[in-house]
């Protein structure tokens, strides 16, 4: 079959289900979704159709980002839009089927909002919503829309046609686009993509690989997640790209173990693009190989580092390697490789087929394009959301996010995972991009934000994540092993009221210490959460050593 | 009937390492492979499993110690694993932590006589959106209040 003849084949799948003749019932069935009660809602569904002798096809897709909202349900009446229904019990939506299927009532008292053509009284337009409008959804484009483990859903909406676009470019031209676009590693370190493709690219030796790194272990983050569930295609098809763009032919997805839905999905993935052409040997009659494996991690965050994730994929222990020389130089069994973070490989479809300068005219000089974040902690709509860089912290967690839970004071927002600093509500204004929440002591990393209301302790948080960075360290270099060992006997000591004058200063130098000279970014970014905390909480901190006091109440020990 | 478990054991681990090649590289996928077969990692497994690879028994060890996923005693039939993420954190999962510890009356770590319940803790379970979570046997409940963990424990669709 060609291209074209699997794009029809797809575009009819996909008009069935869209403009078919048969309702059709789509679940959020994301991890988000499972851990609310989607599988009973599911269950209650089938069998309200099957006592009403209705019949509609029920699909499980992935997470929409509204995950405050799950279990999230679309029914596709035909002739009518799609109406999202959120926070449905299985007695709701066997309500539900009664009303809308029945009776011919859409319920709007329970509707999200509609997406598609026509529109429904009383029922706005989902994607107008406040939470959904500000944002600029690339990567997530798919997601909670199609069903994930149909390949056909992902083609009739351009899947792939960036692949076959970039088969007809030379390498040197896919690799000159993705510069042109400016998009840089949404790992945390934020380093130019094509800049790193074309390393790799120009690494001499034969026998490369592409690596994805789908290993996202960052303790409030899970944007990754919600790619790999919902539209793992796109993830497969910007990695497919990028091995074509350096000439590989051989890659690996290292996925987290703690992820086994992603897994699933991806494994089903690649198993319908090898069956299409689309990867294998000769991909669409290109001449070009590529073979895919996925490995699954084993519970060891650092492997999220690409140098000890490459240690790992050989069998090791995964610890990060002294670099130079680079994984460009010298990586996967001493062969160049390329190690990409899935949400920068989701982003390379579009930009191949809009174009580079089309990308790099969305978000700030120096941050282009969108960022996925997923929002936690105290927020009124917690979820996963895609904002164009530029965007005030401020609009992201009050317009986006619906402000903190209950209306308490906000405190401070921690934008970029466990290694990164908070930042305080009086720099809330901050406009979200890489140098600029990086002069402010924090940085867009990986995207894990987390809001911190007044009701919760700065100290202990920083007690918290550098427990988990102490039992996450691997322990290969001496000041990673000590620095967050000692770093957090120190802050144990002060929650529990033995803090001394002197700690400020100790975790000032630690701090700065472990930044200058830790081997990878676990043992550098460890202290960020407290030195982040000294500078803009002093206070709170003082209070607990000299006074033994923790003005938020959380702190048991201290009186 | 040790000897028989014993036996059963080897010729279990002979199938598996019989779909595997020998590279290094197969180490970490044939520990995890073996241990969802015997749900923890036996010592006469890791040292056919070594021998199989033509690598140390250290070397081996050394490995399968460093990753957190990796277990070497046997766990309860249910694991239960204790979200300490950030969202969690602050959203009370110290008081699910108490309330389970009460339930079962072990501690993090800890797996009750009966050998019934293994409770663990999870860096993140990565569904900080439903935080609190608590995960068990991989299945995660959102949302969670000390009160429901009761229904949790002993929910028969685990």
């Amino acid at each position: 079959m060609t291209f074209d003849e699997v794009q029809s084949q797809a575009i009819a799948d996909w008009e069935s289900i869209e403009h078919g003749n048969k309702p059709c019932i789509l679940v959020g069935a994301a991890s988000c979704g499972l851990a609310a009660g989607a599988l009973a809602v599911i269950e209650a569904i089938k069998s309200e159709l099957e006592r009403r002798n209705l019949s509609a096809t029920i699909i499980q897709v992935g997470c929409l980002g509204l995950c405050y909202a799950e279990p999230l349900v679309a029914i596709i009446k035909p002739g009518h839009p799609r109406i999202y229904y959120g926070n449905l019990t299985p007695k709701l939506a066997c309500q539900l089927i009664e009303d809308y299927f029945i009776n011919d009532d859409p319920r709007p008292d329970l509707a999200l909002g509609s997406v598609g053509d026509g529109s429904v009284r009383d029922i706005p337009r989902l994607f107008e919503l406040p939470m959904l409008k500000p944002q600029v959804r690339i990567t997530l484009r798919n997601c909670g829309l199609i069903d994930p483990e149909n390949i056909n859903h992902y083609i009739a909406r351009g899947g792939y046609s960036s692949l076959v676009k970039a088969l007809s470019m030379a390498p040197e031209e896919v690799i000159a686009e993705v510069k042109k676009s400016g998009l840089r590693g949404r790992g945390g370190a934020g380093f130019p993509t094509g800049v790193k493709w074309g390393f790799c690219r120009n690494a001499q030796d034969r026998g490369k690989y592409f690596l994805c790194n789908a290993d996202e272990g960052d303790p409030g983050t899970f944007v990754d997640r919600a790619l790999l569930e919902g539209d793992p295609h796109s993830v497969l098809e910007g990695m497919l790209i990028g091995a074509y763009a350096i000439g590989a032919n051989e890659g690996y997805i290292y996925i987290r173990a703690e992820y086994p839905l992603a897994t699933e999905r991806m494994d089903m993935a690649i198993k319908q693009a090898n069956a299409y052409g689309i990867l294998g040997d000769d991909i669409l009659g290109s001449g070009f190989n590529f073979q895919v494996k996925i490995r699954s991690g084993a519970g060891a965050f650092v492997c999220g580092e690409e140098t000890a994730l490459i240690n790992s994929i050989e069998g090791e222990r995964g610890t990060p390697r002294i670099r130079p020389p680079f994984p460009a130089q010298s990586g996967l069994w001493g062969k160049p490789t390329n190690v990409n973070n899935v949400e920068t490989l989701a982003n390379i479809p579009l930009i191949i087929e809009k174009g580079g300068d089309w990308y790099a005219g969305i978000g700030t000089e120096q941050s282009k394009g969108t960022k996925l974040f997923s929002l936690s902690g105290s927020i009124t709509r917690p979820g996963v959301v895609e904002v164009p860089f530029g965007l005030s912290l401020r609009s992201l967690v009050e317009d986006i996010g619906g402000g903190t839970l209950a209306g308490r004071k906000l405190k401070a927002i921690q934008p970029g995972g466990a290694m990164l600093g908070l930042i305080p509500a009086s720099l809330v204004d901050q406009p979200i991009d890489f140098e600029g929440l990086a002069n402010i002591g924090s940085g867009v990393g990986s995207g894990g934000l987390v809001v911190v209301d007044e009701s919760s302790c700065v100290v202990d948080i920083a007690h918290m994540l550098m427990t988990f960075a102490q039992n996450e360290c691997c322990g290969k270099c001496l000041i990673g092993r000590l620095g967050t060992k000692k770093m957090l006997d120190i802050l144990h000591g002060i929650i529990n009221g033995s803090g001394q004058p002197k700690d400020m200063t100790l975790l000032h130098d630690l701090g700065t210490s472990m930044t200058l000279g830790s081997l990878c970014p676990l043992g550098g970014g460890a202290p960020g959460p407290v030195m982040s905390i000294l500078r803009y909480f002093r206070d709170e901190l003082e209070t607990h050593i000299r006074e033994h006091h923790c003005p938020a109440g959380v702190c048991k020990e201290l009186t | 009937m040790i000897a028989i478990v014993e036996v059963d054991t080897k010729e279990q681990l002979k199938e598996i390492l019989s779909h595997y090649t020998g590279r290094r590289d197969e180490l970490i996928p044939l520990l995890q492979e073996a241990q969802e077969q015997f749900r923890y990692l036996p010592e006469d497994v890791l040292q056919d499993i070594a021998k199989f690879l033509k690598l140390s028994e250290s070397t081996v060890y050394g490995v399968a110690t460093f990753y957190s996923e990796f277990r070497f005693t046997p766990p309860g039939r249910k694991i239960i694993k204790l979200c300490q993420g950030p969202a969690c954190h602050m959203r009370g999962a110290r008081h699910i932590r108490r309330a389970v510890e009460k339930q079962l009356g072990i501690r993090a770590g800890e797996t009750t006589d009966d050998f019934e319940y293994t409770l663990e803790t999870t860096a993140c379970s990565g569904a900080c959106a439903l935080a609190p979570v608590v995960e068990v046997d991989s299945k995660v409940y959102g949302r969670l209040a000390a009160s429901r963990i009761g229904h949790i424990l002993t929910d028969d669709e685990n």
